[in-house]
């Protein structure tokens, strides 16, 4: 690759080229799926959830290469934290995990933490129990 | 790895005798045509035989109506401010295709905000201009018809001997952008009943920084840039020598290989359709099929649940050098007017990439873009949503339906709260 010209910097175009996480999880605990916009990409993100963590998460994007090394990162990222932690995640973790994204390209970023957020909606959703005590222990942190 | 450039609408490299043709003129051959002396004559020689090469090119009568200029978005810009500029107290009324390039609509956008009113005539879904359109929007106040002959993004070849006949009987003078065609097709000024021309060598093997722009007596025109009389007082700033002379020297090539272009280009470009559609499910070539109505060195193709910039990039990883109209490739994040134009769905649109051919492309190039394509394509979808949902018949393809589940369009309004636009 040193003879080569890229888009993206090395840390974005390897997670593009080789993304982490790649797939849907068979019985998820929460499902995420949102759309961007700006410029109509669309993003899916699945969890496992064990004893208030996350335990497994996947991806599926319609987009960009940065939507792609963005999710690819978002979800290499969240595994193993908390539901409360998850909760608090922001797309600027993803942005500087890669090691920056063109300005253009923030958006693509913040549509893995929607993503994120999205499923852990749909699994709070469905485990009003687990909620209760991820709000607990948000409390607590705070 | 094979690299293979599918990208010659963007530019193309200088061929050998160009370069050859060139080189002189930075050194020893130094003068500034506008000089009374050895040196300023030698070059001034040398740019009335580019201009009639230029002139021969695309069948002007005479030299003296060809003007130089930076580049293809410089003369788009003259033609377009300057005739505007020049009929001003004739009216302040111009009309234009849907499809035209950026260096013209955004010409046209700058004149609007100045008071100017423009109509942009439609197109139908080959990106063909809709003539009855084009007569019914020129008006008394019209001093201007701006009509690509080759459509940028998409190869539509418009039918500029009609277009020019709907000009000659409403009297307003026709621009003609001829970027996307000069050195790959027949040009004639006269046949397209054009008063502008534009082209730039750089699209046909020869240098940048030159911009050719034939005006005839049928427009008047205003300077836009000021300074010396060089180009006749149209154009002041002393001429880019060298790559005028690469230039002329690239438009005699040109009209020479004409044949042996189309012929070499339209093979290739049958073959690359042919092979991608038997072995790529879901794409769709947009504006006309390989024939008359396009140039034979594009092809603008839509994969469907996959995004165009991913395909770009993997492509450009596997050697292959593609454009992309995918609002994702775009720094305003919307997706090309020109497949908007032409009526293609969002979805489509955003899984567009275009590759342009030229004539160091090979059959060998052709099959191996075909192969590399396809896996591209099966590597995309295995990372999609939409392809899942596809399959899962949760949405329906747009290119082949099955009468299964909703419109992607829906379900992108659905999970983003937002119709896309
Ligand atoms: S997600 Fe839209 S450009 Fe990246």
């Amino acid at each position: 690759m040193s003879d080569t010209y890229t888009l993206y910097n090395p840390t974005v175009m390897e997670h593009f080229m080789n993304p982490r996480n790649m797939g849907d999880i068979k019985d998820a605990d929460g499902v995420g799926e949102v759309g961007a916009a700006a410029c109509g990409d669309i993003m899916k993100i699945s969890l496992k959830i064990k004893d208030g963590k996350i335990e497994d998460a996947r991806f599926k994007t319609f987009g960009c290469g940065s939507a792609i090394a963005s999710s690819s990162m978002a979800t290499e990222l969240i595994k193993g934290r908390t539901i409360a932690e998850a909760m608090d995640f922001s797309n600027q973790e993803v942005v500087d995990a890669l090691g920056g994204l063109p300005p253009v390209k923030i958006h693509c970023s913040v549509l893995a933490e929607e993503a994120l957020k999205a499923a852990l909606e749909d699994y709070v959703k469905k485990h009003p129990e687990a909620a209760a005590k991820a709000g607990q222990a948000q409390t607590v942190a705070a | 790895m094979r690299h293979v450039f599918l990208d010659h609408q963007s530019s193309t490299p200088v061929l050998p005798e160009v370069f050859d043709a060139m080189r002189p003129f930075f050194t020893e051959a130094f003068g500034n045509p506008s000089s009374l002396h050895q040196h300023g004559l030698r070059v001034r020689d040398a740019l009335k035989k580019a201009r009639q090469q230029m002139a021969t090119l695309i069948g002007a009568d005479s030299e003296e109506e060809i003007f130089f200029t930076s580049d293809g978005t410089e003369s788009a810009n003259l033609a377009i401010k300057g005739v505007a500029y020049a009929n001003e107290r004739k009216g302040k009324h111009l009309v234009i295709s849907a499809t035209e390039h950026p260096s013209v609509i955004n010409s046209i956008e700058f004149l609007e905000k100045q008071g100017w009113t423009c109509t942009r005539v439609g197109v139908d879904a080959e990106g063909v201009l809709k003539l009855d359109e084009l007569r019914a929007a020129i008006t008394p106040q019209t001093v201007l018809v701006a009509v690509h002959h080759v459509n940028h993004d998409i190869g539509t070849i418009q039918p500029m001997r009609e277009v020019g006949k709907v000009c000659a009987e409403k009297g307003v003078p026709l621009y003609v952008d001829c970027e996307a065609s000069a050195g790959w097709l027949p040009i004639d000024v006269k046949e397209f009943g054009a008063a502008l021309v534009s082209f730039s060598p750089h699209r046909f093997y020869g240098p940048k920084g030159v911009g050719v722009l034939y005006r005839n007596k049928k427009a008047r025109i205003v300077s836009m840039m000021h300074g010396g009389v060089q180009e006749g007082g149209r154009r002041a700033g002393t001429e880019n020598v060298p790559a005028i002379v690469g230039g002329g020297v690239a438009a005699e090539i040109a009209l020479t290989e004409l044949p042996k272009r189309i012929a070499h280009t339209a093979h290739l470009q049958k073959r690359l359709w042919d092979g991608l559609r038997s072995k790529v499910t879901y794409i769709k070539l947009n504006g006309a099929e390989p024939g008359p109505k396009r140039i034979s060195t594009n092809l603008n193709l839509s994969t469907e649940f996959i995004e165009g910039e991913g395909q770009l990039l993997l492509c450009d990883l596997n050697g292959i050098a593609v454009a992309s109209g995918s609002s994702c490739v775009s720094k305003s994040l919307k997706v090309s007017h020109v497949l908007s134009a032409i009526g293609l769905d969002h979805a489509l649109a955003q899984g567009n990439i275009i590759m342009t051919l030229g004539m160091m492309n090979t059959d060998e190039d052709v099959d191996y873009t075909v192969e590399t394509f396809a896996k591209i394509a099966t590597k995309l979808r295995g990372m999609s949503p939409m392809w899942d949902e596809f399959e899962r018949g949760i949405i329906d393809s747009i290119i082949a339906p099955t009468g299964r589940g909703k419109s992607f369009s829906q379900h992108a309004a659905d999970v983003s709260g937002k119709a896309a636009h």
